[in-house]
């Protein structure tokens, strides 16, 4: 559904040019959760950015649904992928009711009878009726992203992008997100790269784990071998162990990034 | 537990609002000694507002009530704002959750530190500056001449938290109220920053409350946990013991959480129960 072939992205032109991905290759098959991890700079968010065309790729391919996706991206294409963004209080216009927000997407690609879109799509969220004419700011932090993602399926992608998702909302609320996240993949045979750095997160909705740093990828592992601790990469290793709290034994505060 | 630094008992925090007082913390008691004391709980749950409470840093129109709020001798019940002026910094000190906003942008770091230091022992220049260097490197920052002379926006979150645990220390505080200091970091730089506060309160002999919403973090790096709910403490436990936790809400919390190697199709959604929002009484943290 998704593949990637020695993509590249750089930012700044000249001598101040900065490779924030290096030559990465990924291929996920329709109905995979494909989890990238990794540390602020490693290039994680960027790789979803180019697979969602939002900046563009400098050098390799991407392809979404066997289709090859030029670096201007056709209007279409963008019913194919879909993306939920890490800060549903940015993600939102303010000003805009939650049936603004969700009619946009449908005007702009002449779905027609938005009315029951909106509806449906609500619905599939776990909103009501109720919220439909209200703004962002009436909301709470789990309903955004509910809207978030409802906004994100209105088009009827294949391919959810979801950036650091859970990770500005409450122990509780990540809970009920994620439990959504599941039920749709299931029930929509959605694929879906997902970005975190929670490892805990990631391997919870993902089956294959990709581990970044410096803008490459380093190991492609699974949901299951992390949980064993079977990874082979010693920052692979070091994240593993950050993750699972504070252990004084594994650090070196002499170490300065 | 050894000798009392902090004693709190029956601390409330209220807001006038135009359907009555809303009370964002009550019934808060506990006392904290040379230890680390964590405080968890969600959003709103009145965590940070407590710490907060303690450093004199609620805003009117909020009012901070409390039977007993005591630091060593001094009654913090007492004191105005000047007062605490006082207090601040060089008693009690508090680390932000990110150093990008809780620093001085058009101020070098050193200089930031050195006028803590000038400010609380009225040091000379050269004695501030002094003490400023021997700072950074305690907090192990390799070159502190360079540093010194650095701005905020050229440090990294790591580094900055560095910085500002020791413009936090350098007067000496008996305690260290950190509220949520590594969730803007990355886990690597997370553990460092820690290592190195866990490392000055020890050697200090200080009292430290981490304010955190991250249950394995609290529970891997502190000796005792509150747990907050709704303004309140719901349960003391010692860390270690956190999922040994009685409470529904703690328990709902830690269920929720996904973990490494037990995946589970559904993660159990937290059923919040009305009774948990009951006034409970306000000796339930002062047990030690």
């Amino acid at each position: 559904m998704i593949r990637i072939e020695n993509v590249s992205v750089t930012y700044g032109s000249g001598a101040t040019t900065v490779r924030a991905v290096r030559d990465i290759s990924l291929h996920i098959p329709p109905g995979e959760a494909l989890g990238l991890v990794g540390e602020s700079g490693s290039g994680k968010s960027t790789v979803m950015r180019a697979v969602a065309g939002l900046i563009p790729h400098a050098e390799g391919r991407i392809f979404i649904n066997g289709q090859e996706m030029p670096n201007k991206r056709p209007r279409a294409s963008r019913k194919f992928a879909q993306m939920v963004f890490q800060d549903p209080y940015g993600s939102l216009h303010p000003n805009q009711t939650i049936d603004q927000t969700l009619a946009a997407p449908i005007a702009i690609h002449n779905l027609g009878d938005a009315e029951q879109r909106i509806i449906n799509a609500l619905t599939e969220v776990g909103l009501g009726r109720e919220h439909r004419f209200r703004y962002p700011h009436q909301l709470s932090g789990g309903q955004r992203q509910r809207v978030a993602i409802a906004r994100a399926l209105i088009l009827k992608p294949k391919v959810l992008l979801l950036d650091e998702p859970t990770s500005a909302l409450d122990v509780s609320v990540q809970a009920e997100i994620l439990n959504l996240l599941t039920r749709l993949r299931r029930e929509h045979g959605l694929t879906m790269l997902m970005v975190s750095h929670d490892l805990a997160v990631i391997a919870h909705i993902c089956d294959r784990i990709g581990v970044m740093s410096r803008g490459q990828l380093l190991e492609m592992t699974t949901a299951t071998e992390l949980a064993e601790g079977r990874v082979t990469h010693p920052y692979s290793q070091q994240l593993l162990r950050a993750n699972r709290g504070f252990d004084p034994t594994s650090i070196n505060v002499d170490v300065t990034a | 537990m050894t000798e009392t630094l902090l004693s709190v008992r029956n601390l409330r925090v209220v807001y006038p609002g135009d359907d009555g007082d809303f009370r964002a913390v009550r019934n808060v008691s506990f006392k904290l000694g040379r230890e680390r004391l964590g405080i968890v709980g969600e959003s709103g749950s009145g965590k940070s507002t407590t710490g907060r409470a303690i450093m004199g840093l609620i805003a009117k129109p909020g009012r901070v009530e409390a039977d007993e709020l005591r630091l060593g001798d001094s009654d913090l019940t007492a004191l105005d704002e000047a007062g605490f002026r006082r207090l601040r910094g060089k008693r009690i000190a508090m680390v932000l959750q990110d150093p990008k906003f809780s620093l001085d942008p058009v101020m070098s770091v050193g200089k930031q530190i050195a006028e803590t230091h000038r400010h609380h022992f009225r040091s000379s220049k050269a004695e501030a500056r002094k003490a400023a260097l021997e700072m950074l490197e305690a907090v192990h920052i390799r070159d502190p001449e360079r540093v010194y002379h650095q701005y905020p926006h050229q440090l990294s979150g790591g580094m900055g938290q560095r910085v500002m645990i020791a413009m936090m220390l350098i007067a000496g505080p008996d305690i260290l109220i950190a509220d949520e200091p590594t969730s803007a970091l990355d886990v690597s730089v997370q553990q460092q920053v820690l290592a190195i506060m866990d490392e000055m309160v020890k050697s200090r002999g200080m009292g430290l409350i981490l304010i955190s919403h991250n249950l394995h973090l609290v529970s891997s790096f502190c000796d005792r946990v509150l747990v907050m709910y709704a303004g309140q403490i719901v349960e003391v436990c010692d860390a270690g013991k956190l999922h040994e936790a009685q409470h529904p809400y703690t328990r709902g919390l830690l269920a929720a959480l996904p973990e490494l190697g037990r995946r589970r199709d559904e993660l159990p959604q937290l059923q919040r129960d009305p009774a948990w929002l009951a006034d409970l009484p306000a000796a339930l943290g002062a047990a030690t």
